[in-house]
């Protein structure tokens, strides 16, 4: 399912655009030592060194945030001087698909706690096969709503594990 | 040695149990199913399932478990013979020669010789848990907190010094780990740490989430980037097929000696199942007559990978059980799973819990027999899930993604977690920052802290508890070692030429 369009073939440099693997790298490392920079600056907050009893609660995650510094410190250094493009790290068509699922995928789980894990997993799954399966909403909405109904039998009836509920299953009476 | 002999038969009755058969076909079946499709591994299909078992006693919720993994196993070789699409990493070196063996009408044969390999290689590895397990577990009795510490910094250290990519982001991926483990209440003080004032993050940040969604949801959003069509081989394996390749098999005993080994190998020193099959193919091309043959369906390509990433995953249950240390990320969810069904890890674990260990162990000869003869007389079913159309199978996937990250501690913020880690996993797949070292330090975090603490108490303070005894003296400077062996391989080979010419 390559993205490329046709248009655009012939001139690679075009068809290849997306963020940069370097520009990824450096991001990454960066974030990571903003990690690293948390966890020491918490650790200093909670006390850390040795105290009345023993080492107190901040000195194994002061140390860690110390060598996670240094280790995307050289991942840093290591990104920076890749000087030449060594390409990207995705194509744009390919993020656009990524993103295609990512963002069906996060509205889901921000509506989980509104309307329950059933009907939004029915809405996720017809959605999923109408927009990357070509199905019709005659066979999507169905086998969503079968999807769901199969797991809820599993977990609320058969394992007694109860899952998010929303409005429509406290009107059916769950 | 006799006494473990017996230990272990009665194991066999513990696992032969009729309601642990049961559990162990279930386990390998999901195993296999968990396997083909993509975005379900060991890993994740294991801590996804882990809060259900709550209800089983502990030696059928491991002998379930553990079969799952046996069954993953088993099952990456299906899709990657016959659709040339890994279901698992460690068979992507199954592909170089399982799929053109499949291209040439040969898939009958390709997998027989898997699932076959695969249970080779576990076998061997079974019965080396069965002998070395007891005798590492009771020369372990004697560790204090300084040895504990010294073995984990040692296994985290093989991950830096013999991984092949950079061991910058193997201790950053690490580093990562542990600090995540460390958010939430300080069991020893009581204080909250990098919490921030959030009511969720108090109770910590639970490792089941994390795996699934470094494991699950980022591999369906690479499987989406790589634009997934399922266009497989076909194959049928007749009784004839089955018998005619394993007619043939014996002739390459040396090969699956030497696999197992490196399986083996592999799979006690962290380094895991996938670097194992690629290591034993590689070895195996070298040592060949006729490398030339190998990548264009030659059925050592096949043998070689299987029996290695089986070995190696098997025996990454040793350290598991016997140290407290588990050799893979399926491993270490596995220990989790220890912990929440109240056991401690540990040598102890060999003492205090013989029915459990024997069981397990049992169950590792029983579950291979078993998952040799579902794979071969279903792989035609098995295949036929792929046919399903990826954009059900994604949904669904994302579904069971939700729930099992939901029923972890029954937290609506869980599934965000979840997300989150699905996108950072993303990013650390395509960045090559290595997930295992992140998942083990993540599962081992707290209790590396213990040994840390109560060794430092012990010697009021002093770092020199690490060097104290030729024990941890010694464990300590092979974890140095083999830290820094990068290093050392550099300033070695830097040196050679200079060497050579003088």
């Amino acid at each position: 399912m390559s993205a490329t369009h046709p248009e655009l073939i012939g001139t690679v440099a075009t068809a290849e655009r997306g963020p940069s693997l370097r520009a990824m790298e450096i991001a990454t490392a960066v974030l990571l030592m903003a990690a690293g920079g948390i966890a020491m600056a918490d650790s200093v907050r909670v006390g850390m060194g040795w105290g009345a009893d023993g080492p107190l609660s901040g000195t194994f995650p002061f140390w860690l945030g110390v060598i996670l510094v240094l280790a995307s410190l050289g991942n840093l250094v290591s990104a920076l001087r890749m000087r030449a493009k060594p390409g990207s790290f995705a194509t744009l068509g390919q993020l656009r698909l990524v993103a295609t699922v990512l963002a069906p995928t996060a509205a889901y789980v921000a509506l989980i706690p509104f309307g329950g894990i059933y009907v939004t997993s029915a809405v996720l799954i017809a959605f999923f096969m109408i927009r990357f399966g070509e199905f019709r909403w005659r066979s999507a909405v169905p086998a969503g709503l079968a999807a769901s109904l199969l797991a809820f039998m599993t977990f609320e009836q058969w394992f007694l594990v109860p899952l998010p509920k929303g409005p429509v299953e406290t009107f059916l009476g769950f | 040695m006799l006494e473990d002999l017996a230990a272990l038969g009665s194991g066999f009755a513990v696992a032969l149990q009729p309601q642990n058969i049961a559990l162990m076909v279930a386990g390998i079946v999901l195993g296999v199913l968990i396997g083909v499709l993509p975005g379900l591994g060991g890993a994740n299909g294991i801590a996804i399932l882990l809060p259900l078992t709550f209800a089983l006693p502990p030696v059928s919720a491991i002998i379930l478990l553990s079969c799952i993994y046996w069954g993953a196993l088993f099952g990456g070789a299906i899709t990657s013979v016959l659709f040339n699409i890994p279901g698992e990493p460690w068979s992507v070196a199954t592909t170089f020669d399982g799929y053109p063996m499949a291209q040439q009408g040969k898939a009958g044969e390709a997998l027989t010789a898997a699932f076959t390999s695969s249970f080779v290689g576990a076998l061997v590895a079974v019965v080396m848990i069965t002998f070395l397990a007891p005798l590492v577990a009771e020369f372990a009795l004697k560790f204090g907190p300084p040895e504990f510490f010294a073995v984990m910094f040692l296994s985290f250290a093989c991950f830096v010094g013999l991984s092949r990519g950079s061991p910058f982001k193997a201790v950053a991926a690490m580093m990562f780990g542990f600090i995540l483990a460390g958010v939430g209440m300080d069991g020893v003080t009581g204080q909250m740490r990098m919490t921030f004032g959030s009511i969720e993050l108090m109770r910590g940040i639970d490792f089941l989430v994390v795996v699934i969604g470094l494991f699950g949801l980022s591999e369906i959003l690479v499987s989406i980037e790589e634009g997934l069509r399922f266009k497989g081989q076909r194959a049928v394996i007749t009784l004839k097929t089955v018998l005619r390749t394993w007619a043939e098999l014996p002739r390459h005993w040396w090969l699956f000696i030497r696999s197992s080994v490196i399986g083996c190998w592999m799979g006690i020193t962290p380094a895991g199942a996938t670097p194992a099959s690629f290591m034993s193919y590689g070895v195996a091309r070298r040592m060949s007559k006729d490398p030339n043959g190998f990548g264009k369906g030659k059925v050592e390509g096949v043998v070689a990978p299987e029996t290695a990433a089986h070995a190696a995953g098997t025996s990454a249950l040793l350290p598991m059980l016997s140290l407290g240390v588990p050799g893979s990320p399926t491993a270490a969810v596995l220990l989790g799973g220890l912990i929440m069904w109240g056991l401690q890890p540990g040598p102890m674990l060999f003492v205090e819990q013989k029915d459990f260990v024997w069981g397990l162990i049992a169950s590792m000869y029983l579950g291979n027999v078993v998952g040799l003869v579902i794979v071969l007389a279903c792989v035609p079913w098995f295949a036929a899930i792929l046919r399903v159309p990826f954009s059900i199978i994604a949904a669904v996937i994302l579904m069971v993604c939700a729930i099992g990250a939901y029923t972890v501690n029954s937290s609506e913020f869980d599934i965000v977690l979840m997300l989150v880690f699905g996108v950072i996993g993303y990013v650390m797949k395509k960045l090559d920052y290595p997930l295992a070292p992140l998942v083990l330090a993540l599962v081992l975090g707290d209790r590396t802290e213990e040994a840390f603490r109560q060794s430092l108490l012990l010697s009021e303070g002093s770092m020199g508890v690490f060097f104290s005894n030729w024990l941890v003296g010694g464990i300590m400077t092979a974890g140095l070692a083999v830290l820094f062996y990068p290093l050392i391989g550099r300033v070695l080979r830097a040196l050679s030429p200079r060497a050579a010419a003088a």
